[in-house]
């Protein structure tokens, strides 16, 4: 069954005269329980396309259909209790003058759930997290304590799909190790639907089967991770992203500067 | 650190333009002394020497403390801390703005919070020139000018007017590493240079950060926590946990690492080449804390 379901999906930004198409025509299916990746650099839109989804952008147009229906572009509460989003740097999605129980008690309140306390219990349990740390405040975690905070704060809903965006970015590779261990198990576990941004291509090798190369607002192919790795992506921007990522390399940047200099900031051609 | 020299220390061993023995910078706190780094020792020739660590492990303060730009509360001791033949920690203030800039560089992570935000780039480039060289307005525009040719923006008249907030991040760092190279130093300490760029841009600078170490025999301390890029880029890694070395390796070998932190550390690296189910945490050991 598909979970998420996106197509034609654009978005433009500015006013008439400085339009800027950050979105252009956007479409790529995930299954329900898959680990789709999103990667490209910074601008090319993969985060635009998660906030469009959670329902931050609402001027977005085309098509996205969540277990089938469409959604609309305004919120509606149904809504955030099936999608969820986990953002990359937990200070700032984290309120500073909030503990961790008062954060994860708010989404209950809007709701009308109750059964408050044994609910930050469990999801508490479910990140790693020991049951004291609920009268912390952000400032008194660890940067893997607080980012385990923030994929709470989105579980608590048991919403069925989580939108994360570099959740692990900010963090060590030790730390980084934790967290992507932790959503492994939670999606093992609940078989929830994750649709995760990255600009680390190791990282979504690590936690996706397909993903979507994107530049520019428009997606490039959807590949198997691997196909990509293997060598066997058909774009060759995606090809040279896989590259670029992997090693450094002398010729490999004169090729990107001469492709640059060529295509006009994008990168095309075989 | 063994102080006996590998195979793969003759470089530095021959000229060594920085060295370091027996480092120790601590914070003055409120409560006590903290120490953020506990005797570190290395010497730097005319390579590309990494420094690899999670945050708090001490790698940045090493690069400032070789530059002296720690903050008034650092305490910095050491047997030895020498660029050449001048004692760093002995160096007058006077002696330490002849050296900085001029000698030794130091490329930061964000250019964006480097540079200063009301005066042109190009000025400021010029600027770094000015302060160590006597020289006409006019000449320094002009050498600010080739330094950023030679970094490879493509327009360097038009970039020269641009103030930091107009250029991206790729570009703002061409300009730092132009800033820092044109008074032509013999020492760069790269702080995470390429940490807050794209993949593609990330590349372009390296190489031109390659270039210019080959081209001016520099010796270059490039400090990052991304294991497999310092892999392909430097020819000697320095592994550190709490403010010690644990592990000092070939990039080469950098797969052949030894101590169970340096293990533990690219173990826990999700892999390009292969697909594991869990990724191994780190279990930490307090005996790592101690002398290694």
């Amino acid at each position: 069954m598909t979970a998420i379901s996106v197509k034609n999906l654009s978005i433009v930004f500015g006013e008439e005269d400085n339009e800027t198409k950050v979105l252009d025509a956007v479409s790529f299916d995930v299954e329900k329980g898959e680990v789709f990746g999103l990667v490209g650099e910074s601008g090319s839109g993969k985060s635009t396309v998660l906030r469009c989804i959670a329902g931050l952008y609402t001027h977005w147009t085309g098509e996205i259909r969540i277990d089938g229906q469409p959604v609309g572009a305004q919120l509606t509460k149904e809504r955030c209790r099936k999608i969820q989003m986990v953002f990359q740097d937990p200070y700032g999605s984290l309120h500073p003058k909030h503990t961790v129980q008062t954060t994860l008690a708010a989404p209950l309140r809007i709701h009308g759930i109750g059964d408050i306390d044994r609910r930050i219990t469990e999801v508490l349990r479910d990140v790693g997290l020991a049951p004291h740390l609920r009268f912390r405040y952000p400032h008194q975690l660890s940067g893997g304590q607080r980012q385990r905070v923030a994929i709470a704060r989105a579980l608590i809903l048991r919403p069925s799909i989580l939108l994360l965006d570099e959740p692990t970015s900010a963090l060590d590779v030790s730390v980084q190790a934790e967290v992507l261990n932790v959503l492994s198990d939670i999606r093992d576990r609940e078989g929830l639907t994750y649709l995760l941004v990255s600009h680390d291509l190791a990282v979504i090798g690590h936690m996706c089967r397909r993903l979507a190369v994107m530049q520019q607002g428009l997606i490039e192919e959807v590949v198997d991770y691997a196909d990509l790795s293997g060598g066997r992506a058909q774009q060759a921007y995606s090809r040279m992203l896989f590259d670029a990522s992997h090693h450094y390399d002398r010729s490999m940047a004169n090729d990107i500067t001469a492709a640059r200099q060529a295509g006009g900031g994008t990168i095309h051609g075989a | 650190m063994s102080s006996t020299p590998r195979a793969s220390d003759a470089a530095a061993v021959q000229a060594p333009l920085i060295e370091a023995r027996d480092l120790r910078v601590a914070f003055q706190m409120q409560r006590g002394v903290f120490q953020a780094i506990r005797g570190v020792s290395f010497s730097l020739g005319r390579e590309k020497l990494a420094i690899v660590g999670e945050s708090g492990s001490g790698k940045s303060t090493v690069g400032r403390a070789i530059m002296r730009l720690n903050p008034p509360s650092a305490i910095v001791t050491a047997e030895r801390l020498t660029f050449k033949d001048v004692d760093l920690l002995s160096a007058s203030k006077k002696e330490l703005r002849r050296l900085r800039g001029r000698h030794i560089s130091m490329i930061m992570q964000d250019p964006k919070y480097s540079l200063n935000p009301v005066a042109t780039v190009g000025e400021q480039i010029a600027e770094a020139y000015r302060t160590h060289h006597k020289v006409s307005s006019r000449e320094a525009r002009e050498r600010a000018l080739t330094m950023l040719e030679a970094v490879q923006i493509r327009s360097p008249k038009r970039v020269y007017d641009l103030y930091p907030h107009q250029v991206s991040g790729g570009m703002g760092q061409r300009i730092m590493i132009a800033m820092m190279l044109i008074s032509d130093p013999e020492v760069l300490i790269a702080d995470e240079p390429t940490s807050a760029l794209d993949v593609t841009v990330r590349l372009q600078i390296l190489a031109i950060l390659d270039d210019m170490v080959k081209e001016r025999g520099l010796g270059m301390i490039f400090i990052s926590h991304d294991l497999n890029l310092v892999r392909s880029f430097c020819d000697r890694v320095i592994i550190m946990y709490a403010g010690r070395i644990v592990e000092t390796v070939a990039a080469a070998d950098l797969d052949n690492v030894q101590h169970p932190y340096s293990r533990g550390l690219l173990n826990s690296l999700p892999r390009l080449d292969q697909k594991r189910d869990r990724l191994p945490v780190i279990q930490r050991d307090d005996s790592w804390l101690e002398a290694v």
